[in-house]
């Protein structure tokens, strides 16, 4: 069955680097690293140093007629020769399980891989089935991949990359784009999968207490160098842990504490009135009709208040953060301004000028590039203000202090696209911000704000989404982020079968 | 045959999504436009596509036309894509008809030929795309057909990616909003927010294109000759479908000759 059988890959580099075509410094530099068969590594470092290139190296993705282009420098072996592939030797698994089916069947999707390396029909199918029972897969071989949950989509492209019977598995991340629940799904997989199968592992994993459990060693790389610690996971935790943390990476035990002032509470300055929610319309053929996402859901967020919304992915939070948000109508009921916001515009949210919403409601979404609308860090900030006519001199202020207070100063004039994960969360926060003529926004909504964020960036983000809190502003979020709720969060909405219920910090 | 079908209207109703097309076990002869290998349906579909290109008549393609439209109710399309797609269809031929008749040469009869072979060429291939199952069409396409393995399966796989871009399209739609971009009724600034909106797709596309080709490449993608897991069976009614179509063609001509209606193009 599955990976079983096929013994594991011994892993080999030495001086070896990478420099990303049209990048200046390289992503790592001098990794000398031996991986024997059947060993288990977790591989740690910033973000940013290379990781992910790593394993794709592994996985003979880079090279000059690889989508990934750039240079390389030292050797590289796996099981003794360069890395390759098509030899059906190594599996790799990658964050978001979206981009890695390529088939619209289960069945059809497994055996992609097998088809490409040349394997026998009759063989094929039998390889697909034993891949789907390892994995657990609970539908038919015809079953539609559209139709899965995110979790069960995970567990089909861990049972494709099975199938093809590595005998080096690689996996970045395989939970990072998955709500708990499908998280959960998946680790729970890996770890009955990895006391069975002989194969390498090479896992990259931010959140590094949920995984500590399936990896005998840990090693660690440093962004533009090589490995800087490697060694049992105890041992390195009480080595480095103090300074793994501080270079942001998530320590078990090291975690971070931001210092956060009370919540000054008010009172409601949005409502949803029996707000009902349907999918959007959808393009072709066979698509089922438009379903009801939620229904006579009635929340009031409140100044001075982080509120959370909660559930598993598809309930509906980020449809109700976009009504909330004012961004779009609900197909019944109204989102309607309160307290000091109904001053600026009485009418339900939705109606308001898309420059006078901006004004009084924030909104920093999930995917940070999707808000850029100019070609520079400055011009982004600058972007609001001065459409809403403030001076030149009060803008070069403001925008001056949100750069300095975002860590953004250093790339005023890079173009947003170009920058890091981390950086470009903190840019879409600032222009969100930024939108105020002379404060920031009354309501701040945010989309899985944390999301894949290094142990810095999170920390000043949530200290900031403090401070603004304590200036009386409200804050509404959608997240899965277990620390997130525990550090900021006063009021949760648990998102669930189209209803929304709010419990408070007491009852969690 | 028909007998196997149950009263209720959910069972006209094909199942899955855009991508997957399930057929009722027991569908009987409802069903028998999907049972058809879709590299058959392909080929019938383009010599009717192609045999129809001289004829200008409005009774070589009313024939044909009519002979399609019989074989509509065996083609197991459900109402509501029935009605999803019939109305821009008869809008098709409607416009060209009204087209030909106000600035065309040959009159009410010229139009109402323009517009039927348009029909009559239009129709045979959507019937072959909404009856066929994507996956099974790629692999009719490589297997019987002989198209190349990697543009049939880069293909399938971008279908993939619409309902993702859709989705995506929509967020940057919000998002605009959100940072106080607006048009209003001003033409310049829609058509201005519009590209800018397209620029923030495409590069959100991209960036999803190449993490597709990322993933199909480290399952050995392209690497070299590849077996394959379904076989597209060639059955006698495939044969027997392209028998009927170059009969049908025949057929339509010669009768539009016998009747003296027969006029060609450019003659």
């Amino acid at each position: 069955m599955g990976a079983r059988n096929v013994g594991g890959a011994r892993v080999e580099l030495s001086g070896w680097g990478w420099r990303h075509a049209g990048r200046d410094t390289h992503a790592l530099r001098g990794v000398d690293l031996v991986v024997e068969p059947g060993e288990r590594i977790l591989l740690l470092g910033a973000s940013g140093a290379g990781k992910s290139t790593l394993l794709h190296s592994l996985a003979g993705l880079t090279g000059p007629d690889s989508a990934i282009s750039g240079e390389e420098e030292g050797l590289l072996r796996v099981d003794g020769e360069p890395a390759a592939r098509g030899r059906g030797r190594v599996g790799l698994v990658a964050q978001d399980p979206e981009t890695q089916l390529v088939m619209a069947r289960a069945g059809d999707d497994v055996a992609f891989g097998l088809e490409n390396l040349g394997i026998e029909r009759e063989a094929i199918r039998s390889r697909v089935e034993g891949a789907l029972a390892d994995v657990g897969f609970p539908y038919g071989l015809r079953h539609s991949t559209g139709a899965l949950s995110g979790g069960e989509k995970q567990r089909l492209v861990i049972a494709g990359a099975l199938a093809m019977r590595p005998r080096l598995l690689l996996l970045d991340e395989p939970t990072a784009n998955l709500d708990p629940a499908g998280a959960e799904l998946v680790r729970s997989l890996l770890a009955r999968l990895l006391a069975e199968t002989e194969a390498t592992l090479v896992l990259v994993e931010h959140r590094v207490a949920e995984v500590v459990d399936l990896v005998d060693r840990v090693v660690v790389v440093e962004p533009g160098g090589g490995v800087i610690a490697d060694g049992a996971p105890a041992e390195i935790f009480a080595e480095h842990g103090r300074s793994l943390a501080a270079q942001g990476v998530w320590i078990p035990g090291n975690e971070p504490a931001p210092s956060l002032t009370a919540a000054p509470g008010g009172a409601p300055l949005i409502e949803a009135v029996d707000v009902t929610a349907r999918t959007p319309f959808q393009v072709g053929v066979r698509v089922g009709p438009r379903r009801t996402v939620l229904e006579g859901v009635r929340v009031a967020p409140e100044a001075g208040t982080a509120t959370a919304l909660t559930g598993p992915n598809g309930a509906g939070k980020s449809t109700l953060l976009t009504l909330l948000a004012g961004l779009s109508g609900p197909y019944r009921g109204s989102v309607e301004p309160r307290g000091p916001l109904a001053e600026a515009d009485r009418r339900p949210l939705v109606k308001w000028p898309a420059r006078r919403l901006a004004r009084h409601v924030g909104t920093v979404f999930q995917h940070a590039e999707d808000q850029f609308v100019t070609s520079t860090v400055l011009d982004e900030l600058r972007f609001a203000p001065s459409r809403a006519g403030m001076g030149e001199v009060e803008i070069e202020a403001w925008v001056g202090e949100l750069m300095e207070r975002l860590r953004l100063t250093r790339l005023a004039d890079v173009h947003p696209y170009t920058l890091s994960g981390g950086e470009k969360r903190r840019l879409s926060v600032a222009t969100a911000l930024s939108s105020g003529p002379s404060h920031a926004p009354d309501v701040l909504v945010l989309d899985e704000p944390t999301f894949g964020q290094d142990t810095r960036t999170w920390t000043e983000l949530v200290e900031l989404l403090g401070s603004l809190r304590s200036e009386g502003r409200a804050i509404v979020m959608a997240t899965h982020d277990r620390l997130l709720l525990e550090h900021l969060v006063d009021s949760r909405i648990g998102v669930a079968d189209g209803r929304a219920t709010v419990s408070s910090k007491e009852d969690v | 045959m028909s007998t196997a079908r149950s009263g209720t209207r959910t069972a006209e109703t094909m199942g899955g999504d855009t991508l997957t097309l399930d057929v009722p076990a027991e569908g009987g002869a409802r069903y028998w436009m999907t049972g058809l290998n879709p590299a058959a349906k392909l080929l019938a579909a383009l010599a009717i596509a192609i045999g129809l290109i001289p004829a200008v008549d409005a009774v070589t393609g009313g024939l044909v036309l009519f002979v399609v439209l019989l074989t509509v109710p065996f083609s197991g399309v459900d109402r509501r894509t029935l009605m999803l797609l019939g109305g821009p269809f008869l809008l098709m031929g409607l416009s060209s008809g009204t087209v030909n008749y106000l600035y065309g040469e040959q009159g009410l009869e010229g139009a109402v030929g323009a517009a039927v072979r348009l029909l009559a060429i239009a129709l045979p291939g959507l019937l072959a795309a909404i009856t066929s199952d994507p996956t099974e069409m790629s692999d009719g396409l490589v297997q019987r057909l002989k198209v190349p393995e990697r543009p049939a399966m880069g293909v399938l796989a971008a279908l993939r990616l619409i309902p993702l871009l859709a989705d995506q399209w929509r967020t940057i739609t919000l998002a605009r909003r959100a940072r106080g971009l607006e048009a209003g009724y001003n033409p310049f600034n829609v058509v201005r927010l519009f590209f800018g909106r397209l620029f923030a797709l495409l590069v959100r596309s991209i960036r999803t294109g190449t993490l597709l080709a990322t993933a199909m490449d480290a399952r050995a993608f392209g690497t070299g000759p590849r077996t394959h897991a379904r076989i597209s069976h060639w059955r006698r009614a495939d044969t027997l479908l392209l028998v009927g179509t170059g009969a049908l063609l025949i057929g339509a001509y010669a009768l539009s000759a016998r009747l003296g209606t027969l006029v060609l193009l450019f003659s």
